[in-house]
């Protein structure tokens, strides 16, 4: 068992910079993340290849939380805290899965945000993968030079997928954003507040001008091969024509959802989808933070920021500008989530056989006739494999109305032999970081 | 200089590149991660440890978030049955 002042988990720019704000007011940290390094999904860094260019603000952020005394403990997986004070996470090793237990006085939840998938019929076909998925995965060492590629869904995140993905050599046939081109126009007009953003976004659009993005079209089916169970095609819409373009792969995903479990497992209030938060990044539960995403989908500026107060209220400190760029990001994230509202016609992509629920197999015609999640996951398993409907649970919520019922420990799947070792302190000396306990 | 090792992917010696994740090197060896409770090949979708679609077995050990896990040499890769 480790103990710490500040426990912060994620570490992505939300984490980092809280984490950072509190070490560097002397406070004692721990960050947590499940991923090999730090930097979230926005700063994945690429695992292959030689440098490239730098992205000069991610690793600044990094530098900083090294320098500031944060400990940051990669490859961890929080599976069960509570409120009064611990967190327990699992390790996959070598030789075998190592439990953990940190006790916090405070802890800041920045547990980001994921894709939202949307099912359609072949959706589970090899060469089919999240937007941000490709793009992770690409960056993990899939090499995709050469390769056709459609991009599609919706959010800004297409165009720097599709940017990515045409640098590292990609054929980026198309980008399909499901939005109208009224909705994006005014989000792009809204821009001119935010110069920087708009910046971003000329970038990544003038790096693919061979690339055609259409506004109102989405995937309606992903097309098998003839000789075997791997994409070939797709089947696309405008509402009113629908036409097949061929392609190796395809990066689809639809916006992002919160992560939210921890925050709903520790007891935090919501507001709707989002942990409600004041301006001092608290939330319901006595010293429990929560930063970035799980608050709002806004982006990395806001997480910047919104982390930053958060380090600052853990060391019960504040700082007035920082509330006003919050605010500004705030407004932000409401106008995201109006361009890329979804439309009505997306309610209709899975066919009777579609499989929904991927870890079981559920086709979205057994879920019909079902009045709700309990209903549904004794009937049908549909939400109760090992991603716990963190892919099926924002799909059905589109598509059937229905919200998450209830969120348990083991948060993910625990090996046993993990839990065999529960509050081994023997354990956390066998850890190849040794941390300083500070008691 | 790019550094390469060399592990098994069911069965198959692969050459990747350091750095390179289990799932990444399960796509260029077009191979699947797992089969589906009907069936159906599968590879990772989200590429983020959450949705457990690129589970393979590592080393014998079943369920391992291909995602998340760097190759190693000598690794022993298998199509999560």
């Amino acid at each position: 068992m480790t103990r710490t002042e500040v426990l912060v988990v994620g570490a992505g720019p939300a984490g980092i910079a809280a984490a950072t704000a509190a070490a560097e007011k002397r406070r004692s940290v721990i960050v947590l993340d499940d991923n090999p390094s730090a930097g979230g999904q926005i700063w994945r860094g690429a695992t292959v290849g030689g440098p490239r260019r730098a992205d000069t603000q991610r690793q600044r952020a990094i530098e900083r939380l090294q320098r500031s005394g944060a400990h940051l403990l990669a490859g961890r997986c929080v599976f069960s805290a509570d409120a009064s004070g611990t967190v327990q996470t699992f390790e996959e090793t070598a030789s075998g899965s190592v439990a953990e237990e940190f006790r916090f006085q405070q802890l800041v939840l920045a547990t980001g945000a994921r894709e939202r998938f949307l099912p359609f019929p072949g959706w589970t076909l090899p060469g089919v993968f999240g937007a941000g998925g490709l793009q992770a995965l690409v960056k993990g060492g899939y090499p995709v030079a050469g390769k056709r590629v459609v991009v599609a869904g919706t959010g800004p995140l297409l165009l720097a997928v599709a940017a990515h993905l045409a640098k590292d050599g990609a054929v980026v046939s198309s980008v399909l954003e499901q939005a109208t081109l009224a909705q994006l126009a005014a989000f792009a007009a809204s821009l001119w507040e935010d110069p920087a953003k708009l910046v971003q976004a000329a970038r990544f659009r003038a790096k693919l001008w061979k690339t055609s993005y259409r506004t109102g079209c989405w995937v309606v089916e992903a097309i098998a091969a003839t000789a075997g169970p791997r994409l070939a095609a797709v089947r696309v819409t405008d509402g009113a024509r629908t036409w097949i373009e061929r392609c190796d792969l395809l990066a689809c995903g639809y916006h992002l959802v919160p992560n939210t479990e921890l925050a709903a497992l520790v007891g935090c209030r919501f507001q709707g989808s989002f942990v409600q938060v004041d301006d001092a990044q608290r939330t319901s539960v006595p010293n429990i933070f929560c930063a970035g995403e799980p608050t709002g989908i806004a982006g990395l500026d806001a997480a910047l920021v919104q982390g930053e107060i958060a380090g600052l209220a853990c060391t019960r400190r504040s700082d007035a500008s920082l509330q006003k760029r919050a605010a500004k990001e705030h407004a932000f994230a409401d106008r995201m989530e109006k361009a890329f509202a979804l439309r009505p016609e997306l309610h209709s992509l899975p066919r009777p056989d579609t499989i929904v629920c991927r870890c079981e197999d559920v086709r979205y015609d057994s879920l019909r006739g079902h009045t709700g999640w309990t209903d549904a996951k004794l009937q049908t398993r549909c939400g109760m494999g090992p991603c716990q409907g963190r892919v099926c649970g924002p799909a059905i919520e589109h598509l059937l109305g229905w919200r998450p019922v209830s969120v348990r420990q083991p948060l993910f799947p625990v090996p046993l032999e993990a839990l065999c070792f529960h509050d081994g302190t023997t354990e956390m000396s066998k850890s190849n970081e040794p941390i300083e306990e500070k008691a | 200089m790019r550094e390469t090792l060399s592990l098994t992917i069911n069965g198959a010696s692969r050459q990747v590149e350091r750095g390179t994740t289990v799932a990444a090197a399960m796509l260029l060896a077009e191979q699947p991660c797992r089969i589906s409770v009907t069936g159906g090949p599968r590879t990772a979708l989200c590429g983020m440890g959450i949705c457990f679609e690129c589970r393979a077995v590592v080393n014998g050990v079943p369920h391992r978030r291909t995602c998340q896990l760097l190759c190693e040499q000598d690794m022993a890769v298998e199509t999560n049955p």
